[in-house]
């Protein structure tokens, strides 16, 4: 039996986990509200294949196509920037360094993801563009290749670190079966030990991903506010986070469909995170259990 | 060259390769925080930290920003921890099994790749509007804590998971009740987890940017916020305003003002770094 006090206690505890349920909750039902409002002065159908986005002009287009087009130009940008580099640390850490160097290079490495993002959009814009500027002909003053490389720069520890623990993960028996067949580190690294932890390294691109789409002060200080449907990384784009602060920052009418815009963007940028999230969710529960 | 040398060469080649890139992770790091420190150091002095900001960048200084990120630190803590540290108890400790905990389980794995700006969004309509809290320090904090929380709650589990099973099982020999055991026994000895985890989510919640400028904080503030129910700006909202101005000066505040917040960043994770590697050796069970 348990005592009246404990009842209550417990009870209070739950409710704080009910808390994130909540915010779940809430997410969803002021994203769509909000967007379902816009929906119904905008078809879904001009949304999906317009090409052009103007909302704040007098000529106003609502194809959401440009802010995708960058958001996923910035995120390309990023992953093959950061995927590279990030899984040869992690591999080179978790196979090659001895026990000292990996000890005092992750948390370091882990550094990198501490710093804010807004100082990550400080360095774009005074560092690497005018870096690019000067190896790359035509490079605007705000471009989606800086934007996407200082972002990738930015999830490197992201991947490395929880690549670095799914390769650590593995049971010793396999690298030692591996060497005891005379291969090397190398090999013992591409052919045993990637496969065998791919499903956590798998979760860790897919979640780096899923961070470069939801970015935003990176890319709103140092890709630009221009909402033009290119895919050349030398232009300043506009991504769906971006716009978003873009409209924040103005002073917009609350209920103006210029508002309801934000809203509209939002639940594009959610979907897309919420579907990889559950991705990487469901790999991770599907295969983590095979080596223990 | 027998396929044994060359397998042998690669392997050599490879791992100059990664000592490379670890390398180019550090040196980034590095070009990084020197570049800021030349742009930035010979700007800050006593008035840069106590004047009011001002349409000249040579007068401008970091008041209202330093004063309103401690502001949004207090409260977002005094919101976000006991939520936060409640949750993770009654996840770890006592819905192992049932279908609430369940649901929130992976609801907070979801929640915790949610994009920051999001919660912006959800912060404008929901504290800004519905409670009519505007742009206030109390909707900033609001907004902050529920992004923080998946953060709070997943450390939380992570430090009471460490406790081992024999000290609750003494506890209850002893007779004692479920919460008796867990407030007099197992907080006190994942204390040092939990508030590891608790800087690192504040850290966090105090570089935020986005959420804050969606809910309509203020790049101006020319005053100092004297309740919860003042406007305000933080310093990250202070710099994000002087790096989008084209003039030289603004850039060069900007660049003290990241000094700041940098420092006070690498205090805050310093801190936790340190009380983690403390509670991991002190305690052996």
């Amino acid at each position: 039996m348990k005592k009246p006090g404990e009842r209550i206690i417990e009870g209070a505890l739950a409710f704080s986990g009910l808390i994130t349920i909540l915010t779940t909750v809430g997410i969803i039902v002021v994203l769509f509200s909000e967007s379902f409002t816009f929906f119904q002065q905008v078809s879904i159908y001009d949304f999906l294949t317009d090409t052009q986005w103007t909302p704040l002009f007098t000529q106003k287009h609502y194809g959401i196509m440009p802010l995708l087009v960058g958001t996923f130009l910035t995120t390309a940008i990023a992953i093959a920037t950061a995927l590279p580099i990030g899984l040869t640390i992690a591999i080179y850490l978790s196979e090659y360094a001895n026990k000292n160097f990996r000890k005092t290079v992750k948390p370091a490495l882990e550094l990198l993801a501490a710093v804010p993002t807004v100082v990550y959009g400080f360095f774009a814009l005074t560092v690497v563009t005018p870096f690019l500027q000067s190896i790359i002909p035509g490079v605007g003053s705000f471009n989606a290749l800086s934007a996407g490389i200082v972002m990738g720069i930015m999830i490197i520890p992201m991947i490395s670190s929880l690549s670095e623990d799914a390769l650590h993960a593995l049971p010793k028996s396999l690298r030692e079966a591996s060497f005891g067949m005379g291969a090397t580190p190398f090999q013992t690294a591409f052919k045993v030990a990637l496969p065998a932890a791919s499903s956590g390294i798998i979760v860790s691109i897919i979640l780096a991903i899923s961070r470069a789409i939801g970015e935003t002060m990176v890319v709103a200080i140092a890709a630009g506010q221009q909402p033009i449907l290119t895919f050349d990384p030398r232009d300043g784009v506009e991504t769906i986070t971006a716009y978003i602060v873009q409209v924040s920052l103005g002073d917009v009418q609350h209920g103006s469909i210029e508002y309801k815009t934000i809203y509209a963007a939002g639940i594009t940028l959610f979907l897309f995170t919420f579907a990889l999230n559950n991705v990487s969710y469901w790999v991770k529960k599907k295969y983590q259990e095979k080596y223990e | 060259m027998s396929s044994l040398k060359r397998n042998r060469r690669i392997d050599k080649a490879f791992k100059y390769v990664g000592i490379g890139c670890t390398m180019f992770g550090l040196l980034m790091l590095v070009i990084f925080i020197g570049n800021i420190l030349i742009d930035g150091l010979q700007r800050i002095d006593w008035d840069f930290l106590t004047n009011l900001p001002s349409r000249k960048a040579e007068k401008s200084g970091i008041l209202t920003a330093w004063t309103g990120t401690a502001w949004i630190l207090a409260l977002t803590a005094m919101i976000a921890i006991p939520l936060g540290v409640a949750a993770g108890i009654y996840l770890e400790e006592y819905g192992k099994k049932n279908r609430l905990a369940a649901m929130v389980e992976v609801n907070i794995a979801n929640l915790a790749g949610v994009p920051s700006i999001i919660y912006g969004l959800l912060g404008l309509e929901v504290f800004g509007r519905l409670m009519n809290l505007g742009a206030s320090l109390l909707a900033g904090a609001f907004t902050l804590a529920i992004l923080i929380l998946p953060i709070l709650i997943v450390a939380t589990r992570e430090a009471l998971k460490a406790v081992p099973n024999t000290l609750r099982e003494a506890s209850y020999a002893m007779g004692a009740t479920k919460w008796q055991t867990i407030w007099h026994q197992i907080l006190p000895a994942a204390g040092g987890g939990i508030l590891t985890g608790i800087i690192l989510s504040l850290s966090r919640a105090m570089g935020e940017t986005a959420p804050l400028i969606v809910i309509g904080a203020l790049a101006y503030v020319p005053f100092v916020p004297k309740s919860p129910m003042d406007e305000f700006t933080v310093l990250p909202m202070q710099i994000f305003n002087w790096v989008s101005r084209p003039q030289h000066e603004f850039l060069v505040n900007g660049a003290a003002a990241i000094i700041i917040l940098l420092l006070i960043t690498f205090i805050m994770n310093g801190i936790a770094v340190y009380l983690r590697n403390k509670w991991q050796k002190k305690i052996t069970w």
